[in-house]
């Protein structure tokens, strides 16, 4: 259960302070060292996603950055491919799909790297949100 | 531009944002993650977004996205509530703290530590 927390605490300050989306610090945390399955990881790891997603929503419509209709759209228009990639994931193998997740991490890596190395100190937060 | 008239729904407008949406549907299903990084990179290339709208409407849209997809993974018996609940709850605390340090901090020092460590961890993905 501490476990659990402490990944959450985390992600969300690793998230709030570099703008990287939880789900990439979400899932390896899971696996790594709570021993879950990666299919498992990423499962859970969406629904926790929820939550850090609403909070984070109603910040930003407080600094009007929300286009509401475009949102909802974008969320119901979803369904298709969000059934389809999560059918996908089921249809791979454990490894198959962590090694394909070790990759998305290592973009990750490299988007971080370039946007530190592209931008000055002390300015406006990275746009990286997996 | 697209964002001139948010109200008018095209037929190109619509299925640009169906794209979008399926797209990152795919990506979020697939990965476990929220798909932003489908998703403001192509509010700002096909529907002509500013950065920091295309991020907000990515974080609103990811609600229902993340959401979704949850619910399916939960038809294959993959998701762990409790955990998830253990997780995401503090993360929102998290995110609070993260953001008020991020004035704060030396954030490009750190974001090229984090990237080490995301290497260090997809080798040790790679390992098990």
């Amino acid at each position: 259960m501490i476990g659990a927390i402490a990944i959450g605490l985390c992600a969300g300050i690793v998230a709030g302070l570099l703008g990287v989306g939880g789900g990439v610090l979400f899932v390896p945390g899971l696996v790594i060292f709570l021993g879950l399955g990666q299919h498992q990881a990423e499962a859970t790891s969406l629904l926790a996603i929820v939550p850090v997603a609403i909070v984070g929503t109603f910040k930003q419509d407080g600094y009007g950055n929300v286009r509401r209709k475009d949102a909802l759209l974008l969320g119901l228009l979803s369904i298709v491919g969000a059934a389809a990639g999560v059918a996908l994931a089921n249809t791979l193998s454990s490894a198959a799909l962590r090694d394909g997740f070790a990759l998305l991490m290592v973009f990750v890596a490299i988007q971080l790297v370039r946007e530190a190395i592209g931008r000055p100190q002390a300015q406006e937060p990275p746009q990286t949100s997996p | 531009m697209d964002i001139d008239r948010p109200s008018q729904l095209t037929v190109t407008r619509a299925l640009k944002l169906a794209a979008i949406g399926t797209l990152a549907g795919v990506f979020s299903g697939l990965f476990g993650v929220g798909g932003g990084s489908v998703i403001v990179p192509l509010l700002v290339l096909w529907l002509g977004y500013g950065p920091r709208e295309a991020t907000g409407t990515s974080l609103a849209a990811i609600v229902f996205i993340a959401a979704l997809a949850a619910a399916v993974q939960g038809a294959y018996g993959n998701v762990h509530v409790l955990d998830a609940t253990l997780m995401g709850v503090p993360a929102v605390g998290g995110v609070l703290i993260g953001t008020w340090l991020q004035q704060r901090l030396p954030t490009r020092a750190i974001s090229l530590l984090f990237a080490a460590v995301l290497v260090l961890s997809a080798i040790e993905l790679l390992a098990q």
